[in-house]
């Protein structure tokens, strides 16, 4: 079957199957299980109610069990044991993990991922405020900020073509048509640059990347956050004879601190699970691996399990902070 | 503070001019490969694409027409003609007959050939090469020239990338493929989520803040952990590598975002609205068809959008549920990586390829820009 054919029967019967299982199970608890008839009628009502919401929560609850909760416990099982061959699997301990620690290539990721989250963050958040205050006034600030935030729709791995070519190096002598090498040539350097084989520096131009496209994202929610200012506090500054940086830095910024550290943990996430782009430009070669790269490495090229999943537990325990303080914050809310 | 910038005209001119910096920094790498993918592989590897605007200084190896074309003139065998074609324009600077020396001879000047015969070249490319003999061969002779040529622009590589090319260069079929995985991925966890959001806004049942709790930190849990236990799962029940695969995998992944974004976005819609309709008798289920559906439509867009540019940009979560070892099913963004492996070099098709899988996302993002800000609002800041 052509797969146009099946995605569209896929579309037609998954939607079909929602709306059916909604409408049918809907009905059944209403007219057969607890009919809102009879003598035991406020029973019945009260009991459906009961069970309704669940109902509704039932899909996406088993969805999420299975392809979201279930291999968190999975993938920590596997870590803690070795696949045999022919199948099946005998409980090691903490020996993946020991073999992992024991790797160079694993503390070389762990290293330049921890690069990644001291800059990236910090960067795009920066660039972002940058752009958020600077575009705010203006009247084509809309479209200066459209501009800004178009890297949000392209994907990583067209990311990673687009700034290839900006480090394009050709051979000494010949015209250079990456911008990089084009400008560094012209201010004097001599020989074209690899730039992306150049150790530890080439982390910095693999990070430039997910900046440039994370810095819409936090352009756009400080940018709201800007405009929720009270227009008093401002006001009283200027009165008080604050210039604009004291206005900035001491009366704007302390104000949507809050959001700011929204948009540095929601980076922090992205940048924890970057792979594309790393997969893309140096396959973690000329020491720039990260944590999910590794991973993906030791999964699907070494087909080891075993560490795979122990160094994908290393990411899940790096997330765990941002996520018990995400569901602290989200409870509080609710009260 | 336009209050203060507005006494400092100077203060008014940085601003715009950082902007403006900004922008064009941002602008620029995407504009590179904008402009790549209209140029010939020539151009592109032998000047930078910023020049592609502008009359360009190149050494170009060109040949006169071929010897069967040749006419006679009394005793001479004569082939006249443009060394550029017929349509295209270019200054000859200077020219010559052998590659260990391309820049012999001055434009109107004439040389004599090793193979025989004389030929000449004209500063608008126009030549003449003449000999006493019948001229033999299959090509005409080589003629190396500096030219200055205008800019030039193609659609080639397009056409090489969508119709024409061979199966590595082709992403016709990986547009498709695409195409398939995005559309269901994007449209089954809405309907899945929207159901979800509705019972933890508003109904009454214990647990729903446990519940809620839950989803927030779903949120975050990296799609890394999943890939082998799911992996192991769908091969189980006998899914293996496939579409089905795929966009059961998307929407798990896509339902914590799309739970909660709507769950914040109804939780807004005005208690009266739906508790006059449950006063007049509507059950839970016609309230959500009939007046949170519809209400809840900016948020839908919203998510639509996330999804969308999040399963069309996708690369791991295809490599690993869909793509099997005989790549009928590869999207683009795998196809690209491959070409990035394979022809690193050849810019003309990878700036094209790259540039076909980011144009839709990139029309949906400029078309849909007010939802997709909104949503993220909503997601992020409360």
């Amino acid at each position: 079957m052509h797969p146009a054919i099946q995605g569209l029967l896929t579309i037609a019967f998954g939607v079909g199957g929602c709306v059916g299982y909604f409408y049918f199970s809907n009905l059944v608890l209403d007219r057969a299980i607890f009919p809102a008839r009879g003598p035991h009628i406020a029973r019945n009502i009260r009991r459906a109610n009961m069970i309704r919401p669940w109902l509704f929560l039932l899909p996406a609850l088993l969805a999420l069990g299975l392809y979201l909760a279930y291999p968190v416990v999975e993938t920590l099982r596997l870590s803690l044991s070795e696949r045999l061959p022919g199948g099946g699997s005998e409980f090691v301990g903490l020996a993946n993990y020991q073999q992992m620690l024991a790797e160079a290539k694993f503390w070389e990721a762990l290293q330049n991922n921890f690069l990644w989250l001291l800059v990236v963050p910090a960067a795009a958040t920066w660039f972002g405020l940058l752009a958020a205050q600077l575009t705010d006034r203006l009247a084509w600030g809309n479209i200066a900020k459209s501009l800004i935030f178009m890297p949000m729709a392209i994907s990583f791995v067209g990311a990673a073509v687009i700034w290839k070519l900006v480090y394009d190096a050709r051979p000494e002598g010949t015209e250079q048509i990456g911008v990089l090498n084009a400008i560094y040539i012209y201010f004097g350097g001599d020989t074209p640059m690899q730039w992306l084989t150049i150790p530890f520096w080439n982390n910095v131009f693999l990070m430039m990347v997910l900046i440039w496209i994370q810095t819409g994202f936090a352009m756009v929610i400080l940018s709201a956050a800007l405009r929720g200012i009270p227009e008093e506090t401002v006001e009283a500054a200027i009165v008080d004879g604050a210039g604009p940086f004291q206005i900035f830095f001491k009366i704007k910024v302390p104000q949507i601190m809050d959001t700011i550290v929204v948009v540095w943990t929601t980076i922090t996430i992205v940048v924890l699970k970057v792979f594309d782009i790393v997969f893309a430009m140096t396959n973690g070669q000329w020491e720039t691996q990260v944590l999910a790269n590794y991973m993906y490495d030791k999964l699907f090229r070494a087909n080891d399990w075993g560490v795979g999943s122990a160094s994908a537990m290393v990411i899940m325990l790096l997330v765990l902070p941002i996520l018990v303080w995400n569901v602290y914050n989200a409870r509080r809310e609710m009260r | 503070m336009s209050s203060i910038v507005g006494e400092k005209p100077a203060l008014i001119w940085v601003l715009r001019l950082s902007v403006v910096l900004l922008v064009a920094l941002w602008l620029f790498p995407t504009l590179g490969l904008l402009v790549s993918s209209f140029r010939t592989a020539d151009q592109i590897a032998t000047s930078g694409w910023w020049r592609a605007m502008f009359p360009s200084e190149q050494n170009l190896t060109l040949r006169t027409a071929a010897p069967e074309t040749q006419i006679r003139e009394g005793d001479l065998f004569v082939i006249e003609g443009q060394l550029f074609g017929d349509d295209a324009k270019g200054e000859i600077s200077a020219w010559g007959t052998s590659a260990r020396d391309p820049a012999a001879y001055a434009p109107g000047t004439t040389a004599e050939l090793r193979r025989g015969g004389t030929l000449t070249v004209q500063a608008d490319g126009r030549y003449r090469y003449e000999n006493t003999e019948e001229i033999s061969g299959k090509r005409g002779p080589r003629v190396f020239v500096s030219a200055t040529v205008p800019p030039e622009f193609t659609l080639e590589n397009y056409a090489t990338v969508l119709v024409s090319g061979n199966a590595t260069d082709n992403m016709a079929k990986a547009f498709f493929n695409t195409l398939t995985v995005t559309i269901p991925a994007t449209i089954i966890p809405i309907l899945v989520a929207a159901f979800a959001a509705y019972a933890l806004a508003w109904m009454e049942f214990p647990g729903r803040a446990l519940l809620v709790a839950t989803i927030v930190g779903l949120l975050v849990v990296p799609l890394q952990l999943a890939l082998i236990p799911l992996l192991k799962v769908h091969n189980e029940i006998g899914i293996g590598k496939g579409y089905i695969g795929v966009w059961m995998a998307h929407t798990g992944f896509g339902l914590p975002l799309a739970i909660y974004l709507l769950r914040n976005y109804m939780i807004g819609i005005p208690r009266d609205i739906i508790e006059n309709a449950r006063v007049d008798g509507a059950t839970d289920f016609m309230i959500f068809v009939r007046i949170i559906l519809p209400l809840s439509f900016p948020a839908l867009a919203s998510f639509a959008i996330f999804q969308f540019l999040w399963t069309w940009n996708d690369l791991l979560v295809a490599m690993v549920f869909l793509i099997d070892a005989t790549g009928e099913t590869t999207v683009m963004t795998k196809q690209i990586v491959e070409l990035l492996g394979t022809r690193g070099g050849n810019w003309e098709i990878l700036a094209t390829s790259a540039f076909v899988s980011i144009a839709v996302p990139l029309v949906v993002f400029f078309a849909m820009q007010k939802y997709l800000v909104r949503g993220l609002l909503a997601g992020s800041v409360k």
